[in-house]
């Protein structure tokens, strides 16, 4: 055992230059371009003086890879962020096993291949550990992205003095819809509104868990002592909510946000008339 | 044991509730605010709950039936300041406070009770036509 591996230890230590040459090359053609030769040389020599450091063990997780680990994680998080493929990624550590196999064939030397075949295993764990590196870290941009999503699209607009509005834009769902009533609530509270409008012109379905949410919404609202107004409801957003049976009681729904201002305008006691041109 | 204080304006109780409103304490508070009621012939309570940063389901309850009991006294119940986390822990327990009159803020709560505005859950439907 310990034979076999000390030979791809040293078959890489004895090779090192040509072995890093044929490895840059390969990782560069795979790149087109897009890194440059000193950047790309400098990472595959810091990541192969790292897998020599491992002392020819072929188990990745052993902390004599501690290094190489960290490395390679660093390297594929650099490049989710930068935008390359999954594939454009592994390519750079399996490319050593093409590097080598290259060497092997231009040296002939038969003895290599056997070590060759451990350092193959061990090249195709580092290769898995990169992607999954790769793929958490592409989840994490991911969700940062939709939890600014969550904040951008919540705004409280206010309409006149005491009255807000939220026009609502996407799917509802328990999380955005959590978002979206504090936002309300708190607005409310800070701007002393007592009308709110809720406009769902941009909501794209009506079912019975978002028209629940809107409901507690409206009821929460109105624990504050201000009231809502339900507006933008499509025809065949009207239609559907009547069809699952969906009872918005006693609270005020209107066609269209203007409707909505204007019963709002009333009910804090205020009326909108032609102004004195328009009389003539 | 700590007491919250009822004040009187005119013909409106004032309460503000400015501790953690414990279970023994808002039962006091109940047996104070009927009985005071009573005393002075007042027409209106308004609970101010501004300072409350947690309610529970009890305090939710006691509101309501501190609502029930005034409302039987003929005064009528405004709950006001209510902060949105409150509001929302409210809705999510399932207690919307039906029958109980809310506002933004003391001001306003003072206006309803003055009549000189329609509460929130008031019956408001003349006020919805728009067209009339």
């Amino acid at each position: 055992m310990s034979e076999e591996t000390y030979d791809w230890v040293r078959l890489l230590q004895e090779n090192r230059d040509d072995v890093l040459a044929r490895w840059t090359e390969i990782v560069r053609g795979s790149l087109a371009g897009r890194m440059s030769a000193t950047e790309s040389s400098h990472d595959l020599r810091e990541v192969l003086d790292a897998l020599l450091a491992g002392q020819g063990s072929t188990d990745v997780r052993s902390p004599s890879y501690d290094g190489l680990r960290s490395l390679l994680a660093e390297l594929s998080r650099t490049r989710a962020r930068q935008g390359f493929t999954p594939t454009e990624t592994a390519v750079s550590v399996f490319a050593l096993k093409e590097a080598v196999l290259g060497l092997l064939q231009a040296s002939g030397d038969l003895r290599g291949y056997r070590a060759f075949a451990d350092l193959s295993g061990l090249v195709d764990e580092l290769g898995l550990f990169m992607v999954e590196t790769y793929s958490a870290t592409r989840e994490t941009v991911i969700a940062e992205q939709a939890e600014s999503l969550l904040e951008l699209s919540t705004p409280v607009v206010k309409l006149w003095d005491g009255i807000v509005a939220l026009p609502l834009v996407g799917t509802l769902d328990s999380a955005r819809t959590q978002v979206v009533m504090e936002a309300l609530l708190q607005a409310l509270v800070d701007t002393g509104s007592e009308h709110a409008i809720i406009d769902i012109t941009g909501v794209a379905a009506v079912d019975t868990q978002v028209a629940q949410h809107l409901l507690k919404t409206v009821q929460a609202a109105r624990l504050l002592g201000a009231e809502c107004i339900i507006s933008g409801i499509r025809p065949q957003i009207a239609q559907t909510v009547v069809a699952l049976g969906i009872e918005f009681g006693d609270i005020q729904t209107k066609a269209n946000l203007s409707d909505a201002m204007l019963l709002a305008l009333r009910r804090s006691g205020l009326d909108v008339v032609k102004s004195g041109r328009g009389r003539g | 044991m700590d007491r919250v204080p009822i004040l009187r304006i005119g013909d409106v109780l004032l309460v503000s509730i400015q501790v953690d409103l414990q279970d023994d304490i808002a039962l006091a508070l109940q047996d104070d605010l009927s009985q005071r009621i009573v005393d002075t012939g007042a027409k209106g309570v308004l609970i101010d709950i501004s300072a409350l940063e947690i309610v529970d389901s009890f305090v939710g309850r006691m509101i309501s039936t501190t609502a029930a009991v005034s409302r039987v006294l003929d005064a009528e119940t405004v709950v006001v300041g209510m902060q949105p986390a409150v509001a929302i822990t409210l809705v999510e327990l399932g207690l919307t406070l039906s029958g109980v009159r809310t506002a933004l803020d003391v001001d306003r709560g003072l206006a309803i009770l003055a009549g000189r505005e329609s509460g929130v859950v008031a019956e408001a439907d003349d006020d919805d036509q728009l067209d009339d």
